[in-house]
């Protein structure tokens, strides 16, 4: 599939716009509290703040600390390499690249989770376990609902499945679970409510809060920034499972499609944010188990 | 017109004990009830009613045979329910076994129960309609669980439960197996064959053979679950050791036969169908595993009322056996299910005596029956020789005749298996009883002073001198009625 | 009309998946009356003779029965029981999902292989209704509390009254009415029996009906003292 222009200009928007996300999610929270709320813009200062700072390494670290934030920025941008926007393909298409997605999304928690473990204190050591274990739900979910949607689709790359086919009418198909379970999955790689709460002040409640505790400065600002990429990539996912076939709208619908889907996907995990509880440790696997059940059930649907 | 009144009048009745307030009046209705069952039963034998509601409800030999079980039995029991409701006492008292303190369950609910459940036995003899069986098999568990629920403790409610949830869930298989049937016999035709057992014998060749397999399948599964049928027995013992010896001797020898009726309505389709072998080695193969579970089981048994309760399993077993063995064991089988259950049913009413008198159900605490309860101890070694195949009893005659059909087909091996297990079963059962029966009367300070009134002790002698009769003549109008209940089997 | 027909039987799917990994008593008995509701709409969508008036009082007496009085009477039997809000497994929730997901693979192959009627738009349906008859009867077993039996058993019916809609069209009324009746007063004896079990053993736990047994194991468990008036 050949990538042109506007898969360009999405890349750059997507690196551009991302800290926006947070942004979005913070103020809806605060809106649905009652209160004004940081600036839309706030991820962007932050980030630029910590740039400008400088880190501080323990001593018990090695060079896997230092490396962790870089790989982890590093891969979730070949993930935005390979995911489309708005029914233009992506950067970097080809059969199979879907798997890469879940590799390299695989690849930037690893690191992430070895960063944690090489400083040698037991809260992220607890933190990264239960991300691992969490993961062992998150990825067969994921994997088996690409599947199925690619055999759908007919074809073996993300930009040929994702905004192409999708919920239409009144019919349950494989796209309408996929998108059910992608919701959640959403919600668990990013670290949201129900699955971790992002602004717990408890170690002990935390899961993707405590693993990066100890980074700070430059190596911070890469974490914070990787994972608004990563809020924009899932985002970018969800939005083309669940679109309608929009590859051959005009410039206008396709781009107001995907980006006010983005916005209002993020409006919406604010919402949910703030009328649930985090679950119970115990619950969330059954929750992802429930997720990988969606995707079974879709990929059953589009097999039979 | 005279099959709507056996099924309605008792229904009617049970509905009116309910409301009824006084005692008196409701035991009258009982015995008024059964009474009228039984005469309405007597002369169907003379004069055949017409098939109702285009042939849904009809009776032919096979369902008469049951019938009259049904009827004879409920009426022995109903004479003996009235001394039993008669020596019940009200209000709170403590149990026997274990000194907890109970209630019983309303006299209303006992006897409306009862009548509901003679009405809905009935219809399952009646019933040609295979939809309609099914309602009438369901009803009769709905109306059988508040009887075993008569004395109200916890070991009653943990067997009502069983009862309730193991007989539901089997015979919702059974339902399975209904619908299965139905789309065997009008899938994907033109024509619609309904359910009913005359029309899908008529057009068997045009029932489809895998479906027709499945749904033998399910509803064995289904109704051999509330036959007893072994592996799926496992709320027999309970719920026949638990109940009053009167719902006792109505489940096992009028439901379990009842359940198995519907398991040959089954057969005779598949007979029809040609695939009546299928039918025949299934019914063989869980009717072997029935003996020898019941064998394993009466071993060493520790309550007399549980023993009984498996050698029901056994002889549901020996008569699956039967008809699964074909030729004249087909004949055999029908000759066994009134010789049982006219035996099991004078058991358990002679236990429910001895239960009274006594306070406990275990084997090993009762001596001296004969010196204590003279009449009760006496019929209750002639039910030990009569259960066991002993001649000159009834069961002696079918058991041999089964035996007969087992070497007439070249099953040595079955005839072996059953052999050893009657051997077994009787030695095990003789140990229990004659330890109960002889030996001293134990003086219990304080116990029951029980004198074996007419009501307790007349009904199962009668039952007993059945069995007798039976075992030495049976009368050629009987004989004839077995015979061709035996024919509409695919027998001699 | 196949794709409604589609997805109720996602919905039920769903619910069937709901009901393994539930935590609560009060959602599962909610959730097996959202599957009652969903299959007493089914008969007026398979038939293709289109809607008559039998199918209308068949379907309405189902989706009364099923989605109003059977939660009423279950949620009414729940209130009486002391403090029980929780559900008490034998399997737990996840161990019961994977099964579930195991379950529902192996029932689709079940159906390629065997001869199930023929029907172009929904094929996977009648796997689906068999998972579901499944799915009640896993419930029965692995779960401990009566009040969950019940639900078990409520979904086998569930899934045996599919097995009825796509398989026997052309059942009479009055069989049908009879089916429900029965069912009904199945359900209301169990919940009475619910009640009692509740106030004689003060939780509904039915791993605590154990006294009646066979192998007694040590001489001791005997009734040894005579029996007192």
């Amino acid at each position: 599939m050949r990538s042109n222009l506007s898969s360009m200009v999405h890349f750059l928007l997507a690196l551009i716009v991302a800290p926006l996300l947070p942004g979005i999610i913070n103020r809806t929270k605060a809106l649905m509290a009652g209160r004004n709320g940081q600036p839309l813009l706030q991820a962007y200062f932050d980030i630029f703040k910590l740039i400008r700072k400088g880190a501080v390494y323990s001593r018990t670290t090695s060079w896997l600390f230092r490396a962790g934030p870089m790989v982890n920025l590093a891969t979730i941008i070949v993930g935005l390499l390979l995911v489309p926007f708005a029914g233009s393909p992506a950067l970097l298409a080809f059969d199979g690249d879907l798997i890469l997605l879940v590799y390299a999304l695989g690849l930037a928690r690893f690191f992430i989770v070895l960063a944690a473990l090489d400083t040698g204190s037991s809260f992220e050591g607890m933190g990264a376990s239960r991300e691992v274990t969490f993961a062992l739900m998150v990825e067969p979910a994921l994997l088996v609902g690409l599947f199925a949607l690619s055999r759908l689709s007919q074809s073996m790359s993300l930009s040929g499945i994702l905004y192409t086919s999708g919920v239409t009418g009144w019919s349950v198909g494989a796209p309408a679970l996929v998108a059910g379970a992608l919701f959640v999955l959403y919600l668990a790689e990013n670290s949201r409510i129900p699955v971790d709460d992002p602004n717990t002040h408890l170690e002990l409640t935390m899961i993707h809060e405590v693993m990066v505790l100890d980074h700070s400065g430059p190596d911070f600002a890469f974490i914070q920034y990787g994972g608004a990429l990563k809020l924009w990539l899932f985002g970018a996912l969800f939005i083309g499972v669940a679109s309608p076939n929009i590859t051959d709208a005009s410039i206008w619908m396709r781009e107001g499609f995907a980006i006010g889907g983005i916005a209002l996907l993020s409006i919406a995990v604010g919402v949910v944010e703030s009328s649930m509880a985090r679950l119970r440790l115990l619950k969330v696997p059954q929750l992802l188990v429930g997720a990988g059940a969606l995707s079974v059930l879709a990929a059953i649907l589009v097999l039979g | 017109m005279m099959i709507l009144a056996i099924v309605l009048i008792p229904a009617l009745a049970g509905l009116t004990s309910f409301v009824t307030r006084s005692n008196y009046a409701r035991r009258t209705l009982l015995i008024a009830a059964a009474i009228v069952h039984s005469v309405f039963t007597a002369t169907m034998w003379f004069w055949s009613p017409d098939p109702i509601m285009d042939g849904w409800l009809q009776l032919d030999a096979l369902g008469l045979v049951f019938l009259s079980v049904v009827s004879c039995l409920f009426l022995a029991a109903a004479i003996y329910a009235v001394s039993y409701l008669n020596r019940e006492q009200s209000g709170v008292r403590p149990d026997f076994e274990e000194s907890v303190l109970f209630v019983n369950e309303p006299e209303a609910i006992f006897v409306g129960c009862l009548l509901l459940f003679l009405s809905m036995m009935s219809l399952v003899t009646l019933s040609h309609n295979f939809g309609l069986m099914w309602v009438a098999v369901e009803a009769t568990t709905l109306s059988s669980a508040p009887l075993i629920y008569f004395h109200r403790h916890h070991r009653s409610l943990e067997a009502t439960w069983k009862y309730l949830m193991i007989c539901s869930v089997g015979i919702a298989l059974a339902l399975l197996g209904t619908f299965f049937l139905a789309y065997a016999a009008s899938g994907n035709q033109a024509t619609e064959v309904p359910l009913v057992l005359g029309e899908l014998i008529a057009n068997s060749l045009s029932l489809q053979i895998p479906w027709l397999k499945v749904a033998f399948l399910f509803m064995l599964v289904g109704y051999g679950t509330k036959m007893g049928l072994a592996t799926l027995h496992s709320w027999l013992p309970d719920s026949h050791s638990e109940a009053p010896s009167v719902v006792s001797a109505l489940l096992s020898g009028a439901l379990l036969n009842c359940a198995f009726l519907g398991i040959l309505r089954m057969t005779q389709v598949l007979d029809a169908a040609g695939s009546g072998d299928f039918a025949r080695s299934l019914l063989l193969v869980f009717g072997l595993l029935s003996v020898i579970f019941a064998t394993v089981f009466i071993i060493g048994q520790l309550d007399y009322k549980r023993m009984l309760a498996y050698s029901s399993i056994e002889h549901m077993g020996i008569m699956a056996v039967g008809v699964g063995l074909g030729g004249i064991g087909s004949f055999g089988a029908m000759l066994h299910a009134v010789n049982h259950s006219l035996t099991k049913g004078m058991m358990f009413l002679v236990a429910g005596n001895i239960l009274t008198r006594y306070r406990t159900k275990s084997t090993k605490l009762i001596t001296g029956v004969l010196s204590d309860l003279p009449k009760s101890g006496v019929l209750w070694i002639a039910g030990l020789f009569a259960i066991t195949g002993t001649p000159p009893f009834g069961l002696f005659q079918s058991e041999l005749v089964i035996f007969r059909a087992a070497l007439d087909s070249g099953q040595i091996l079955v005839a072996v298996i059953i052999l050893i297990a009657l051997g077994i079963i009787f030695v095990g059962m003789s140990c229990i009883v004659l330890n109960m029966v002889f030996g001293s009367a134990r003086t219990q300070a304080g116990g029951l002073i029980f004198k074996e009134s007419l009501a307790s002790v007349i009904p199962p002698a009668v039952l007993c001198a059945g069995v007798v009769v039976l075992g030495v003549y049976i009368p050629s109008a009987l004989y004839e009625l077995l015979l061709e209940a035996a024919k509409l089997l695919g027998g001699r | 009309m196949n794709d409604l027909i589609s997805a109720i039987v996602v919905l039920i799917v769903i619910t069937n998946f709901l009901l393994l990994g539930a935590g609560w008593l009060r959602a599962s008995i909610r959730i097996v009356a959202l599957q009652g509701f969903a299959l007493g709409l089914l008969p007026l969508l398979v038939n293709q003779d289109g809607l008559t008036v039998r199918l209308a009082i068949i379907a309405t007496l189902v989706i009364t029965l099923k989605g109003i009085v059977f939660p009423r009477l279950l949620l009414r039997s729940l209130r009486e029981l002391s403090s029980v809000r929780a559900i008490t497994y034998y399997v737990g929730p996840m161990p019961s999902l994977l099964i579930g997901i195991l379950v529902m693979s192996s029932s689709l192959w079940w159906g390629y292989v065997l001869p199930l009627p023929d029907q172009t738009g929904h094929r996977f349906a009648i796997p689906m209704v068999f998972f579901t008859i499944v799915t009640g009867l896993f419930l029965i077993v692995a779960r401990r509390q009566a009040l969950m039996q019940i639900i078990g058993y409520l979904t086998l019916e569930n899934g045996i009254y599919a097995v009825g809609v796509f398989f026997a069209q052309s059942e009479s009324m009055l069989i049908e009415i009879g089916i429900l009746l029965d069912v009904f007063v199945g359900v209301f004896i169990m919940g009475i029996m619910v009640f009692h079990i509740s106030r004689e053993f003060d939780n509904i736990e039915t791993g605590q009906l154990r006294t009646l047994r066979d192998w007694i194991k040590s001489r001791k468990e005997l009734p040894s003292k005579d029996p007192q008036a």
